[in-house]
């Protein structure tokens, strides 16, 4: 079977987040831009179910600006084995929405047939964990959110979620969009000769228009500010102080 | 403007904290109706009814919906959900996991983990990790509205709604639910609860976690970790507090050998009360803390459950 798995090139984790002067949004000029851990952990994982044998052909997908193919070689070393670059705006402030997403991944899978597609949960940029969620129900697809745990068996993938609470075991019938928790793998690092083969792996590059998509913004960005801040408070000598200052704070 | 809060159920029994807080939130723009979907409806909706508010309770009882999954959830109850103007859910996995698959079935945006109800289309959502606050102005047909409920207080029990059962014909043709295994505990749940005891990579392994249990059972406290910790194996996920886990606002938050990563902070900063363990002085945590305690956790940890 095919997996897609759709990756997103996101500010570095390490790499604090600065507001723009003008409120506009988050300052991404010459800061270090990553794949997003999340992606990245589905994509370990897609590339595991390949190597068990229970996949032919891992295709990545990256949606956004042209520097996105960066993205995708490092998904092409790690073991994809060929990539869409889907170059749908120019400016890497403009955000492409979950929805839009959803609308050309759902256009690539219906060009592509894949049997799985693999997504993080969510962006760290943005935070919205939807994508996956949008992306099923568009495709009228089985869904499997936070997953710590995949098998693939006959026609379903065996999927245990992360709730509220503890776990949870579904199967979801196959074609499916799964979307992956923290705990599921840890993405391995790509090998020098693999980063030097990932260079002569195929990337297509397509707009949204190729897919007969429009790029629409539901959301209007009218203010992104600092948090409200928290003061630094005191540090205390010794432990009495300390048990003297929880006791005031429990049931207060 | 018609709204609709969906209440969280889990297998009959009603998530009192959040779905209380969901229609604080919601109410900012008006009466609500609740959606009481779940394969035993008769508590759930009784205390709903009573909810401040609430005007009408609608009720779907079926054991299709024991554990809202999102197929069953979706499918079905579209109809009923399309029919109003705003929609909110709580942002916990119940809310994420059903609420933008409706999105993506009346193809509107769905509005995540919202700290303010600003206006009937505007909202403002904390956005990478916290680092920044969003306003946000929609201009779908259908708000969808998933809600930080750390941020709204729960609503008094004074109101009197209309129960009501609604007719729907079931469908979910494409997910089984196999099986739960619940934390059982007898500490209070983490979203809600007044004092929480949180440990970092610094408790060092699942062992040493007990540490931080027995100061949490000695408080009455929940317990929650950092990501590093669930990382490293040392705590279940559904304990984890940060961009990626819960959010919690207790009374108090008591900190153990967590550094303070910005992810972790997202999670906990809007705590009344912030004390923090650390054995390194420069640790970024004590940047919020309100009180500190530059000590090993090991010896301090043990000595203030004797003494407190």
């Amino acid at each position: 079977m095919k997996i897609l798995v759709p990756v997103k090139r996101v500010l570095d984790y390490n790499v604090k987040a600065r507001v723009k002067a003008d409120g506009s949004g988050i300052d991404l000029t010459n800061v270090k831009m990553s794949m997003n851990p999340f992606d990245e952990i589905a994509l370990e994982e897609a590339i595991r179910i390949k190597e068990k044998g229970n996949a032919e052909e891992i295709i990545a997908v990256s949606i956004g600006v042209q520097q996105n193919q960066e993205t995708l070689r490092t998904a092409l070393a790690m073991g994809a084995d060929r990539a869409i670059l889907v170059v749908a705006t120019d400016d890497v402030h403009n955000d492409i929405e979950p929805l839009t997403v959803a609308n050309i991944l759902a256009a690539i899978a219906l060009k592509e047939n894949p049997s799985l597609i693999l997504c993080g949960k969510q962006a760290i940029d943005n935070d919205f964990n939807a994508t996956a969620q949008m992306l099923s129900a568009k495709l009228k697809w089985s869904q499997a959110t936070f997953a710590s745990e995949i098998d693939i068996q006959k026609d379903i993938v065996r999927v245990t979620r992360e709730v509220d609470g503890g776990l949870q075991t579904i199967d979801a019938k196959i074609p499916a969009v799964v979307s992956v928790d923290l705990r599921l793998n840890e993405p391995r690092y790509a090998s020098l000769p693999n980063i030097m083969k990932a260079k002569r792996k195929p990337l297509e590059e397509i707009s949204p228009a190729d897919l007969g998509v429009e790029i629409t913004q539901r959301l209007k960005v009218i203010k992104t500010e600092e948090p409200g801040s928290r003061e630094a408070g005191l540090i205390l000598e010794n432990i009495d102080q300390l048990v003297e200052k929880i006791q005031e704070n429990v049931g207060g | 403007m018609k709204i609709l809060v969906l209440a969280e159920i889990n297998d009959g029994e009603l998530a009192e904290d959040q779905t209380s807080k969901t229609i604080s939130a919601a109410a900012k723009l008006g009466k609500v109706d609740v959606l009481c979907a779940s394969n035993q409806c008769t508590d759930a909706s009784a205390k709903l009814a009573k909810m401040e508010n609430v005007e009408n309770v609608l009720v779907l009882e079926d054991v299709l919906f024991a554990q809202s999954l999102a197929e069953s959830y979706s499918e079905t109850l579209i109809d009923t959900i399309s029919s109003y103007s705003h929609v909110f859910a709580p942002s916990s996995s119940f809310g994420k996991n059903v609420l933008p698959r409706i999105g993506g079935m009346l193809d509107v945006m769905v509005i995540s983990d919202v700290s303010k109800v600003i206006s009937e289309d505007t909202f403002e959502r904390p956005v990478y990790a916290g680092n920044a606050m969003q306003t946000v102005q929609s201009i779908d047909k259908v708000k969808l509205i998933s809600v930080r409920t750390s941020n709204y207080d729960t609503v008094p029990l004074t109101g009197a709604a209309n129960v009501k059962k609604i007719d729907f014909e079931s469908n979910n043709s494409l997910t089984t639910f196999i099986e739960n295994k619940m934390q059982t505990s007898d500490r209070p749940e983490l979203t809600s609860a007044k004092v929480v005891v949180s440990g970092g990579r610094g408790v060092g392994s699942k062992e040493n976690f007990e540490i931080i249990e027995g100061l949490a059972d000695k408080l009455g406290a929940a317990v929650g970790a950092s990501r590093a910790a669930v990382d490293s194996g040392f705590a279940p996920n559904d304990w984890q507090v940060g961009q990626t886990g819960k959010v919690v606002a207790p009374d108090l938050y008591v900190a153990v050998g967590i550094s303070g990563a910005i992810q972790h902070l997202a999670g906990m900063k809007d705590s009344k009360v912030i004390v923090a363990i650390n054995k390194d002085e420069e640790a970024p945590i004590f940047q919020v803390a309100d009180f500190g305690l530059v000590d090993d956790l090991f010896k301090a940890v043990p000595e203030i459950e004797k003494k407190v």
